[in-house]
Order: structure tokens, then sequence, then C-alpha cells
């Protein structure tokens, strides 16, 4: 069993571009950006960046890759993990508090919970990007890749929840019908080459 | 000799990790640690006999994941009854001559409960029950929850113990680096809600090694009345040579471990990390120091799944609006079952400052114990404030308090037997601040005095049930003092002897005021003369300005208000101009780009302008001339500007919700009969198993905008309920929302059963992984890419 290593993160600031791009606006509007502000405010404190990871030796044989929690057979991830014999698994998540955000505004205000989604998403991308980036300081990796990703299918999650002790760790779950809970979260796998 | 009379003289040693032994064994990536009670008793009963040789009086059975999630119920019994037995022998089999005992061990399901997960929490409370019973039958000495890291689970795995064995219980949670569980309560959130389930300890383990939970721990020490349980991790791992290691050495963390035990901790061992040998130093280093005894505190305490509210000097405010008495709409939302009303009630309040919501949803014309129930489930969703469950039906009251997510308070017993009958024994199973008033079944005695003697009688009861007069608010009744003038009188000098009992108080203020005019100055004064006799709450309007003033003067001129900083921000965003300042021809064309400035305020999505102007607007112009040419030619002009591409989502919703506050005035103003729909219903809901409904709360905005009557089933609903709705309504259209893949069968469920029982209904599907050819093949008549498009093909089907 391999040891499972836990990192908190605190984010660096919002991305306000590419929330709005998210959500599927432009810059150009006052009142958009107005209602962006009030949401950021808000927003503000109620990210937890936590990420969960541990390494494997990965071997292929035939058209079967062996990620050393599981196999698969799916051609994309293949593709994508050429050249590398080590992957790093990880789960993160900005945590539960946002989900309540959305949950609290889809009553009162749905574009402010569109707006928080869209947070949420950037904020998502961007710890997964941060946790990325001390990956890459210390390896040559390929471009991180997540189950759902080309024809490595959802139900892969699981095989990651099996080994990730996801609750204990980083308080992520998954459910029977593998939506993961917080939302705002990313599991994968991080190839390294030699 | 039993744990719990030994826990009152002594220091009780636990055990250390597991998990990391079983790897070091061989355990492999992914293979259930559980399993090996019946792979590999010895290596697991070496362990146990390990940790009794280096002096634990307590080691955990290898039962932490063992639930019916993970195992069939024939595995789960065996694995039990495996890992019990195991533990025994080794007890058995050990040297040591110190008291042993073996726990079962639980911890987290994996799953996440409702409503941020799928997981029910009666679900929940039975899969720890399963493993609850076994571990009683084949002889636990106690029962140990452990590395809980949210609140909900820790209640329903503790009610499940609670319920289903006579072993004392110890509950231990895993708290972070912020010193909160990761989905966000803080140590005495769940020291109020574990100690009043009537945990026989309490504490905390996991996450962090002896140092970094100094806070944690003196959190602990300072509000529990109950044994404090510390069992950290050594540390943090890092990886050495291709060997994990942790961060803190057995005799660093022996002598973390012991400054503890000399300030309060009596139940101590370790988590991640540790071996027998962490445990052999912590028992060498404690067996001289003298166990300092947890001493009984004296808080009045309420919690939410986030925070919670301490009775002192701060005066506690609990919003009164979520209650149908006297409310005409709010009645009319229970009856139609609009959940959304009760929760935009909640929010409000509490963007007006409440503490606590009161909520009350009695109606003779409704199921009150479901309502009661949907009515908390879903406040908890929306809004972190602790809940007071506010009914006169016990099962209701019980229904709600079951599923509260913290330690509530209760509305409300008094000083006829049959109520402490009823009230009480709930008190005591689930905890909670209960409201009792001082009136018995001869009524409300005039006096103060008379008053006294019933809360007395009351905490005489209570005594008898073990609830602690903390736990008790007494409400000395305001009555109306244009009938009795000597009533405020009589009922501030019961706040006073009833605080001079040591007992909190609270009031509701606004009967005192019946039948005179400007009831407002009246209400607002005699509150601030109680708040100076010492009332400890008061359950009010938040929404009244006068109450809200004599709250903030109050704390301010008492001394509660650091800087008058509250004051002065309350005083900046009281409202002394009059309520409109639009122009006063607010229909009139303002200029080339907007008809309008009601036009313009939708347009901009603009919403407490266009609530405005549509309050002028309607002195001078009939309501369906505004509905027709202003609010439909906007909303049309932002909806034409969507589908084309240069209005975005964002901007849409924006615009909706300026037209829905304009809607909401406009409805306001019409008489009853009006406000009947001629439109049919449109059912809409999200499908079994998809709990995130977004989507479908925008579509519900946009139907209603167009004037739409809208049944709002909302998310995780089976196909059933929806058919049967759609039976009962006979309704022409049914909207399904599914987010994910795994969603998708239970939406063509869906739809094979309206076919079937609901053949003249039209079917129209819409969420993210949706295609046109994929709703055709699950036989829907229409797929929509977003709201817009739903409202295009309502109006073609109605």
């Amino acid at each position: 069993m391999n040891a499972l290593y836990t990192k908190t993160y605190s984010l660096p600031p919002f991305n306000e571009k590419e929330i709005l791009r998210y959500c599927g606006a432009k810059e150009d509007n006052k009142e958009v950006n107005n209602l962006l502000k009030e949401c950021l405010k808000e927003a503000e404190g109620k990210f937890h960046g936590r990420v969960v990871f541990t390494e494997y030796d990965i071997t292929k044989s035939a058209n079967i890759l062996d990620l050393g929690f599981a196999k698969t057979s799916s051609m994309s991830l293949i593709k994508n993990l050429e050249g590398c014999k080590k992957i790093i698994l990880f789960g993160a998540t900005v945590g539960i508090e946002i989900d309540r955000l959305i949950f609290r505004y889809s009553v009162i205000s749905p574009a402010k919970a569109v707006i928080f989604q869209a947070v949420g998403a950037e904020r998502i991308e961007k710890l997964c990007d941060v946790f990325n980036q001390e990956v890459n300081e210390k390896y040559q990796t390929v471009p991180r890749f997540s189950p759902g990703y080309g024809d490595l299918p959802l139900a892969f999650q699981q095989e990651i929840f099996k080994v990730l002790d996801c609750q204990r760790k980083i308080g992520l779950t998954i459910n029977d019908s593998l939506l993961m809970s917080p939302t705002k979260s990313v599991t994968g796998v991080i190839g390294i080459k030699d | 000799m039993k744990i719990t009379d030994f826990m009152k003289n002594n220091i009780l040693c636990l055990d250390g990790g597991m998990g990391t032994l079983l790897q070091e064994n061989g355990l492999k990536s992914g293979e259930l640690p559980e399993s090996w009670n019946l792979s590999h008793p010895d290596i697991i009963k070496n362990i146990h006999i390990d940790y009794f040789n280096s002096g634990s009086n307590v080691v955990s059975a290898n039962t932490f994941g063992a639930n019916i999630l993970k195992f069939s119920e024939k595995e789960l019994e065996n694995i039990i009854k495996s890992a019990l037995k195991i533990a025994k022998e080794a007890k058995e089999e050990s040297n040591g001559s110190q008291e042993k005992w073996v726990a079962l061990d639980i911890g987290p399901s994996g799953k996440m409960l409702a409503p941020y997960g799928d997981f029910d929490f009666e679900d929940a409370v039975e899969t720890f029950a399963k493993t609850i019973r076994f571990g009683e039958k084949y002889g636990a000495d106690l029962v140990f929850i452990e590395t809980m890291n949210d609140s909900y689970e820790t209640k329903a795995a503790l009610l499940a113990a609670k319920e289903n064995c006579s072993l004392p219980v110890f509950v231990s949670n895993a708290y972070g680096e912020d010193g909160k569980l990761i989905t966000g309560a803080d140590p005495l959130s769940m020291i109020a809600m574990l100690e009043g389930m009537g945990a026989d300890a309490i504490g905390i383990n996991c996450s962090l090694g002896p140092k970094s939970l100094e806070k944690v721990v003196n959190d602990y020490l300072k509000y529990s009345s109950t044994p404090v349980i510390l069992k950290p991790n050594a540390g943090l791992p890092r990886v050495e040579n291709g060997k994990t290691v942790f961060d803190v050495p057995p005799s660093v963390f022996a002598q973390d471990m012991a400054e503890y035990i000399k300030k309060g901790v009596t139940i101590a061992g370790g988590c991640c990390g540790t071996t027998p040998q962490y445990i052999e130093s912590l028992t060498s280093l404690i067996n001289d120091i003298n166990p300092i005894l947890i001493t009984e505190k004296n808080y009045t305490v309420v919690s939410s799944y986030t925070h919670s509210i301490v009775f002192d000097n701060m005066p506690v405010l609990i919003g009164e609006r979520i209650n149908p008495t006297g409310k005409k709409r709010f009645k009319e939302a229970l009856i139609n079952n609009e959940i959304d009303y009760v929760l935009k009630e909640g929010i409000s309040q509490q963007e007006k400052g409440v503490d606590i919501l009161d909520v009350n949803v009695g109606l003779p014309e409704i199921d009150e114990v479901q309502m009661l129930k949907t009515a908390v489930c879903e406040l908890q969703a929306v809004t972190d404030l602790p809940l007071q469950i506010d009914s006169s039906d016990i099962v209701a009251m019980e229904t709600a308090l079951r599923r509260y997510n913290g330690k509530a308070m209760i509305n409300s017993v008094n000083g006829k037997q049959e109520s402490m009958d009823g009230v009480f024994p709930i008190v005591k199973k689930y905890g909670g601040v209960v409201v009792a008033l001082t009136l018995d079944h001869s009524g409300i005695p005039d006096t103060a005095q008379g008053r006294v003697e019933i809360a007395k009688k009351i905490l005489q009861e209570a005594e008898k049930y073990g609830i602690n007069k903390k736990d008790i608010i007494f409400d000395p009744l305001a009555l109306t003092v244009s009938a009795d003038n000597n009533a405020g009188k009589e009922t501030l000098k019961a706040v006073e002897m009833i605080n001079s009992l040591g007992c909190k108080t609270s009031l509701g203020v606004s009967n005192v005021s019946f039948g005179l005019p400007c009831r407002n100055i009246i209400n607002s004064t005699f509150f601030t003369m109680a708040l100076t006799k010492g009332l400890s709450c008061a359950i009010m309007n938040p929404y009244s300005q006068d109450m809200m003033q004599s709250y903030y003067a109050y704390m301010a001129l008492n001394g509660l208000d650091n800087n008058c900083s509250s004051y002065i921000e309350f005083a900046e965003n009281i409202d002394l101009t009059p309520a409109v300042n639009a122009p006063a021809n607010a229909s009139k064309k303002t200029d080339n780009e907007y008809k309008s400035d009601l036009q313009r305020a939708i347009i901009k999505g603009l919403k407490e302008q266009a609530g405005n102007i549509t309050k002028l607007l309607l002195d001078t112009t009939p309501a369906l001339t505004i509905v027709n040419e202003e609010i439909i030619p906007a909303l049309d002009k932002v909806g034409i500007g969507f589908e084309n591409k240069t209005v975005y989502l964002p901007q849409l919703l924006m615009s909706a919700e300026s037209a829905k506050s304009a809607f909401e005035v406009i409805k306001n103003s019409m008489k009853k009969e009006e406000k009947t729909s001629k439109k049919p219903a449109i059912i809409i809901a999200t499908v079994k198993g998809d709990i995130h409904d977004i989507g479908k709360n925008i579509v519900k905005l946009l139907l209603e905008n167009y004037g739409y009557n809208v049944i709002d089933l909302g998310r995780d609903v089976s196909p059933e309920e929806i058919t049967q709705k759609a039976i009962a309504t006979h309704s022409p259209l049914v909207g399904l929302s599914a987010l994910m893949t795994t969603t998708v069968p239970a939406m063509e469920d869906t739809i094979k059963m309206l076919r079937e029982k609901a053949p003249w209904c039209k079917i129209v599907v819409g969420g993210a992984v949706l295609t046109r050819e994929y709703a055709q093949t699950i036989g829907a008549d229409k797929y929509s890419k977003d709201a817009m498009e739903t409202v295009r093909y309502a109006e073609t089907v109605i």
C-alpha cells in the first residue's frame, strides 16, 4: 500500500476574466461585473484547497495499462502517459462552502448561483494548477488527466476512491451516480517522464 | 471493572495507529484492512498484543471501515465477530496488569450525507446501527466512533449507538489546521451536540500532531463537561529513503501529550503513524500524573453545523418570521408546498442579523410532521444559523430534531405535566436548549412570583430526566398591557427573578402591545426594558426597524459593542429617505435605448429598482398594462438577445430576477381572485440520484416570468413522485433535468412511467450531458439546450 500525502493550499487571487468566461459572459457588462464583485466579496475566505496524492509505478503490456492501483485499456490515457514510468494520483477539492453558497443562491438568486458556480470552477482549476506546478518543479510531467476525459470512463473514479481514502484525508466523497461532493473537486493522474 | 467507573478516577490509555502497521505488514493498495480479520488474524492479534503490552487500557478492534456499504451483511458479521474475538484473545494473552477493554471501532462511512451528498440521514443511522448491533453481540466493551470529519455523520453514528446498544460510547472528531471539521463545524458546536446526545467521552483524533491541535484541545477543556479524548497523529508523514516516516518521534509525542493530560485530557492515545513504541513512551510518562478530572461547565449553547451561539451577556435574537400565524401568504405557501418561500424567509432574516431562526410550520390543513422535517432539512441546506424547532406536535418536534444537524433550540415545554412528559424525553435523547413557558393547567399566573413557582416546578421535573438547568430557557410570557396595566411590569419582574435562580430568559415581546396604536413604540421600549433586566434572548421581528434600533442601542450603551462599531454599521444603513426615489412618471421614455425606466431596470437587471418603479407605476397604471406593455416586452428583448447570443446567461438571469421582483409587487397588490393563475401547472424536477438543481431553478425562474404556474418538486425526485404529481394535477408538461450520464437512466425510467400513466403529458428534458439525439433515444418529446428554449416550447404546448 502506498503512503498517502495530504496538503492544504491557500489559493492565489481570483481571476475575474476566467470566472466570467466560465459563466458564459464577457467583461463588457457593468451590471454583471458589479454582481461578480458582490459574489467575490462573499466567497472570499470560503475556499480551503486540499489535495491528497500518492505515487505509483506504471507498466504497459499489450493494450493494457497497469497504473499500480488499477488497470485500464483507455486509449486516450495510454496516449497521454506515453513515455511515463510513474504517475502521481491525486484528489483535490476546494471544500464544501462553495456548494453551500450555490445552494443558498439557487433559492434566492439564480444569477448569483451561476456566478458562484463559475467561481468554484475557477478555484478548483486554480488549485489543480498550483498542485500541478509543484509536481512540475520536481519532475518532467505530461498534462494531467481525469476520468471522463477521452475514452477513460467516469466510473474509473471509483478505482481512484478505493485507494486515495478521499473522505478521510480531504473530505471528498463520491455517490452512486459518480457525482463528487464537494462538487468543486477533481481527481486525476499526472504522468511523470523519467 | 466497568470502563465508565475506571474513568471516574483514572487516565485511560488508548492504543495507537493500525493502518500504518498493516501497510508495513503488506496490506495492498485498495485492499480493505477489515478483511485481514479473516485472512491474517495473527498479524492483527499481534498488533493488539503489542499495544496491550505497551500499556493500553483500550484497544480498538480492526473494524474502522466495517459497514454494509463495503461488505455483505454475512461478511460484515463474520468480520466483526472475528475482529472482536482477536482483540479479546489479545487482551487475555498480553502481559501487564492494567485494566483492559476492547472497543468496537467505527470510522466514517465514506459517503456524504444529504443535502450535499445523496446519503439519507436515516440510511446512515441504519448503516452504523448494523455494525453496532454486531459489535455488542460479539462482546465489545464500548463503541468508539472516531475520525469523523462531518458533524451530521457523527450525529448519525452516535444516534445509532444510543438506539442500538447499551455500551458506553466515545466520539472523536478529526479537526483540520483551521481548527474545524472539514465540513465546517468548530469544537464548541461538536461539544454541544455530542454532550446533548449523551456521549460518554468526546474529543479529537487524527489529522495533525499533538502540538498543532492546541487550540482545539483548549476549546474542549474549556467547554466540555464530558471526559476529553486526545488521539493525535505522530505529526505529518514524509518519505525518507523510500519509507514513510512521521515527524514527531515517540518521546516528543509523549511529552506533548503529558502537557495536555496535566491540563485535563483524561483519555489519551495515538492515531496515524503512532506505534506501540509511542504508547509505551506515553504510558511511562503519564503513570505519575494525577488525572485532572473534567468539571461541569455552565454554558448555555445551541449550535448549527458550523458554529454555536452561547447565551451569555450578548442578547440573542431569534427571528420569528417563519410562522404562518396571521400571515396569509405564508399559509398559502405552506398549503402549496412552496418550500422556497420558507427558505427565503429564513435567508432574509439572516441578512437582517438574527442569530437563530424559529421554525414553525403548523397549520391544520397540512401534514405538519412532514413539513417541519422538510423545512428543517432544506433550511439547513441554505443557512448555517442554528434553528429553533417550534411545534406543539410532539411527533413533528421529534422528527425535526432527529434530522437537525447540531444542538437545536426547542420551542416549547410548559408547566403542564403532559407537556413535560412529552417534551423532556426527546430533549434528553437528542439534546437541545428548551424554551419553557411559565404556565400550567391553571393558565398564566398574574404575578411574577406565580410564574417563578412554575419555573421551579419545571426545573424539578427536568432534573428527573437529567436535563441540566443550563439547557432550559424560561419564557415568563409577555401579556397585553392594554388589558392589564401591570402586565408589562410583572413580566419584567419575572425576568429578573428567574435570572436570579441562575436561569436564562426569553420573551416574545410583541404580545405586550396588542390592541394599542403604534405597537412598534411599545414593543421596542419593552424590549429595551427587558434587556436591562437581563433578558437573554427574544423572539422578534427583525424587519422591525424599531426593534433592531433598541437592540443595537442597548448593546452600545451596555458596553457590549466594541467601539460602537455594530451600532455605527447599523445606523449607516438605516433608510431615512422615503422608500422610492424614482421619477414620478416611471414609465416615461428615458432615452433612446430603453422605452421606460422599468424596462431599463429589467433589461439592466436592477432588481430593487424594478420593484420600486413598479410600486410607483401601480398608482397610475393598471397591473395588466404594466405586465403586457412593460415587463413582457423587456423580458422578450433580453430573451431574444440571449437567443442571438448578444446577452449572456448571468444577464438573462439578472433580468429575470428583476422581472420577478416587479411581478411580486404586482402580485401583492392584486386581490385574491385575480391572482389565480389561468395557465395549468408545469411540473419540473431534477431526477433521482441527481442533487444539483441550479439549471432546473433557472428554468423555473424563466417559466414563472412568462406567467406559467410551476410546481417544483426539487432535486433527487423519484419517477413515482413525478408521475403521481403529473396525474394529480393533470399537468400538460413535465420538465426533467439530469446533470450526469449516470442519472440519465433515472430520467429514462421517469419518462417510461409518465408515458404509461400520464400519456397526455409532454416531456421536455435538459441538463449538461444531454443532447438532442440522446433525448430522443430516451423518449422525450423535446430537448431544450437552455431555459429560453424551454419557455418557447412551453408556449407551443400550453
